[in-house]
Formats: structure tokens, sequence, C-alpha cells
């Protein structure tokens, strides 16, 4: 008999959930001819710019280390990006760390605050990523479920419920994945007093916050007394289509980013130096194609929305990201078998909102970063599924 | 102009035979407000046509050559360059004609079958305009990229994963 080499996984690994969106690749994977609206990235290419500085650098030899907290050109240039764009202050030398990802940013910032048994909020439908997060942190994931009748927006009084003496941080993501929801001044600002009045920490998943499609972004971090108690995390995969560079940063209290960049200089040393490069240029060139890429999502969003309304999926229309969260309760399956039948008979995958949280069930996140001749014909086919299952 | 009728005109520069309905819902505007709106484009000539971009070199027998001339003329005065330029644009095979800053004064675009018809053009017809002080012809060897578009793009290039958080 083999060795079972199982028995040598940590238990808390073991107990970890594998994410619903995997048991749908490996189903999509398997056919051909499949309109995705499944995916969470975009579909621009990188920006030209942006690719051949990152070219530029490797043929320089810069191929070596960066400081461990990232180039400080870089840390500069995020540093001014935040305060043009969000109009709040960090200090490129230690209040500013360029990560792998945004995602790698979340793991340290949890890592780097979290004790044994602290609980941390999660507002769901959320990101696939966060309560593994905090569990692998030896922390205790607490779900909170927001409304799709509240447009999904997190309710004070539902995150006041949740609170306990462990409680120590909330994970807040907006604009939001799955749900395309993005919060207001005006609703945001509850929040901050909660968290003020219970002495809490906010990691603000920003990433999304450049596809912001209605009102002007509101950083969490720039709410009155926000910025002690604000891990601003972003990065560069969605705003400048960057997802396979794998780049992010965060910005917060200068004792909490040394405490982060403690974790990352053990087990990272730096984020790649050509990805680093390649953002500095993203930096520098400024809004232009950002600018263009927004204008092409909010342009598609407005045409999903209008299709889904047409097919009579209840829907809030996104305000940000580009996803948008349809309800399918109309047609009584639930949100696994709905994805899974219109996958097998119409060929379209879309993700089913439960893999997000249990608030999730009953909605479809589809992902409206796809050609318009692609999302005309999903859409036709979505129909035609909705028709025969109301049939 | 305000902002939606800008986005109406960029979709449709992007792509002419974008449907109504669809640039309606894209832009968030009735079907006929945006049919207005092309139809007012249309009358201040801001919109002149709505053409296709063909690659010719992909359709045997019909490949053609383009040479782009740079010409130096005489401006007549009173008239300038107007003139010159309207008795060289007037010729059907001239596809286009740019008054140029810099070493010569107009630019002109020529397509023709063959480069010998090219070359009879410039030598019968333009040359031999009073106005024409002198003319560089150079043909054109390859398109990679016109008008924004890059020929021989694979349209089916995503590479990404179907399904992805």
């Amino acid at each position: 008999m083999s060795l079972d080499t199982s028995r040598f996984i940590a238990e808390h690994v073991e107990a970890l959930k594998p994410s619903g969106i995997r048991r749908f690749f490996d189903l999509a994977s398997t056919m051909e001819n499949v309109i995705s609206l499944g995916v969470g990235e975009p579909d621009f290419v990188t920006p030209w710019n942006v690719i051949e500085a990152s070219y530029h650098s490797l043929e320089q030899g810069y191929t070596a280390y960066t400081a461990n907290a990232g180039l400080m050109e870089l840390r500069e240039l995020i540093s001014d990006y935040l305060k043009t764009t969000y109009a709040v202050t960090y200090r490129p030398a230690d209040q500013v760390i360029v990560t792998v990802g945004a995602s790698q940013a979340i793991d340290i910032a949890l890592r780097a605050i979290l004790n044994p048994g602290d609980e941390v909020i999660i507002v769901e439908p959320c990101f696939v990523a966060y309560a593994s997060a905090v569990s692998l942190a030896g922390g205790v994931p607490v779900s909170v479920g927001t409304k799709a009748e509240n447009g999904f927006k997190l309710q004070p009084e539902e995150l006041e419920n949740a609170l306990t003496s462990k409680t120590k941080a909330i994970i807040l993501c907006n604009p939001n994945n799955p749900t395309g929801t993005m919060l207001n001044r005006e609703e945001l600002l509850p929040i901050a007093e909660l968290v003020e009045e219970h002495d809490l920490l906010v990691l603000s998943d920003e990433i999304y916050a450049e596809l912001s499609y209605e009102a002007d972004y509101v950083s969490f971090s720039s709410l009155p007394n926000m910025q002690d108690r604000t891990i601003l995390i972003s990065g560069f995969s969605k705003s400048f289509a960057m997802t396979g560079w794998r780049l992010g940063y965060a910005a917060g209290p200068a004792e909490l980013i040394q405490a982060m960049t403690k974790i990352h200089q053990y087990t990272i040393m730096c984020a790649p130096t050509m990805a680093q490069y390649g953002a500095v240029e993203a930096l520098r060139s400024g809004s232009a194609s950002v600018e263009h890429m927004r204008k092409s999502y909010r342009q598609r969003r407005n045409f999903v929305t209008s299709a889904f309304e047409e097919m009579g999926l209840m829907t809030n229309r996104p305000g940000g990201a580009f996803y948008i969260f349809p309800s399918i309760k109309e047609t009584g399956m639930t949100s696994e078998a709905f994805a899974e039948a219109l996958l097998i008979e119409e060929k379209v995958a879309v993700v089913p909102g439960s893999v997000f949280g249990e608030s999730g069930e009953g909605y479809i996140r589809c992902s409206y970063a796809t050609s318009m001749k692609q999302l005309t014909e999903a859409m036709k086919r979505i129909k035609r599924f909705v028709e025969k299952q109301n049939a | 102009m305000d902002k939606k009728e800008i986005e109406i005109l960029e979709l449709l520069e992007k792509n002419g035979r974008m449907d109504v309905h669809m640039i309606a819902r894209m832009v968030e505007l009735s079907v006929e407000e945006v049919e207005a709106a092309i139809s007012k484009f249309e009358e201040m000539q801001i919109v002149h046509g709505y053409s296709t971009l063909i690659d010719w070199t992909e359709v045997r027998g019909h490949e053609g050559v383009t040479a782009m001339i740079d010409v130096k003329v005489t401006p007549i005065r009173g008239k300038g360059f107007d003139d010159v330029a309207e008795r060289i644009y007037r010729f059907p095979e001239v596809k286009a004609v740019y008054l140029m800053s810099g070493a010569y004064d107009l630019s002109v675009s020529v397509e023709g079958k063959t480069m010998s018809q090219v070359a009879r053009f410039v030598s019968e017809k333009l040359s031999t305009l009073d106005t024409v002080i002198s003319t560089t012809t150079h043909f054109i060897l390859k398109k990679y990229k016109h008008d924004g578009i890059i020929f021989g793009e694979d349209d089916n290039n995503d590479r990404r994963m179907p399904v992805s958080p």
C-alpha cells in the first residue's frame, strides 16, 4: 500500500472548503464553444505602453530584487495617485507596500492583525477568498449577508448585530464583486461610525474603485477619522487590465504596514521587479487608458442591465466593477442548478451566486468583461433558456 | 454636443454597422433619440458615411497597390492651396489628400490595380499640373494597421480561463 500522504496536511487546511468556482471551471473547461460570463478579469490586454516599459526594464537588466516594500519610485507614484484621486495622504517610505496582487495584501494584512480566535466580519456575497484568508490567519470569519432589496448594500444594523467583543476587523469590498454594488459616502458614513464606536479596523478592498460608473468614488480611508482605522487595498489588475502581472498594494497606518512588511519580507521578499516597472509606467501615463476601458464597461453594463430586465430577471443596476448579479428565483432553481443547466444546454458559463456566500443563493454572477458580440449572443441564449424554464 | 452624442459617435466610428437598438441600450437613450442624433450628425456633415475596412490583399486578383505621394506645389495668390488640392482630389483614383506642414505641401494617397497604373497617373496627371513643382512617390509594401485596426489580428484571442473568481 502506498503512503497516505494526506495525513501530513494540517487540520485547518484540510478543513478549508474548496472554492465552488473550481467545480465550474472544471466543467466549463471540458466543453467547446462556451461563451463565458464567468471570468473575473478584464477582457482588455494590458495597455501597450505598460508592456513596453516592462520589456525595457528587462532589456536594461533590472532583474534583481527590489526593496521589500517595493520600488520607492512606485510607492511615490501610488502615494501621489491616492492623494490626487481619493484625497488620502500616505507616506511612500513607511505607509505603502507593494504586494503580489491585492490578494497577498489581504493575506498579510490579516496575518499582521489577527490573534487566534479574533473575529473578522465578511460582508456577503463577496469575493471567495476572504473567509479562507481569515481562517488561514487564525481568525474566525463572521458572515453578514446583504439583501437584494437593499441593493446588496450593507445596512448598519446588520453589521451591528454581528459585532461581538472578539470582532477585530471588517473586510469591505467596494465596488463589490460579485454584485457590482457601490456604496456612496452617505452609505459609508454610518459604517464608519460603528467602526469607531466599536474600535475596529477596516480592510478596504478597493480593487474595483477605478471602475465606478455613477457617483465619484469615495475611499473608506477618506472618511472622518478613518485613515487610522483603514488598510486600503488595491492594485493594478482591474483598472489597468494587469491581472496576470500579480501586482497590488496596501496603504495604511505606518505600524500596520510595517508589520505587514515583516511578513512580506520573510515570505515573498518583494513583488516581481518587471511587474513593478510596468506599474510605474501605468501610473505615470495616467488615466487615458483607464478612462477608455471604464467607458466601454459602462456601455456594456447598460446593455446587460436592460437585457436582463427585458427577460424578466430582476437585477440591481451595478454601480461599479464589471459584474451583474441578477435573480433567478423566478425559475425555482437553485443558483447551482441554473448555472449548470445553462452551461450544458446553452453553453453559457456564469457563476452561481451561492459560491459567494449563502446570501448569494438565488442569483448568478455574470461578468460583462467580454466583447459586445459575445455579450449579445450570451443574452440571447440566456433569454431562450429562461423562457424554456418558465414555459 | 452632449456626452451621450459623443459616445454615439465613438461607437459608430468603431463600428458603422452597429445596430441602433444596441447603441440605445449602451448609452441609455431611446431608439428614437439615437436615430435623431444620427440624422443630425449626417445633416451637420459630422458623419460623412459608413464605409467598410477591407483588406484587399486577402482577395485574390484584387490586391492592388497604394502609393503615398509627396507633392510640392506653388500656392496660387488669393486661393492658397485649395484650388490645387481640388484639382488633385477630384481624380477618382485619389483616395486622400492632406495639406502638410514640413518639406512638402500635399500628401496624396493613390490607389491603382498595378504599379504602372499609379506611375502613369503620377507622370500624366499629377506632375503635369502647372502648379506642381515636384512629386515623390512611395509605394506601400504592407499594411500592418489602418484606421486603428490591426490587420490579421486573431478575433478569438481571449487567453483567459473560462471561470475565475
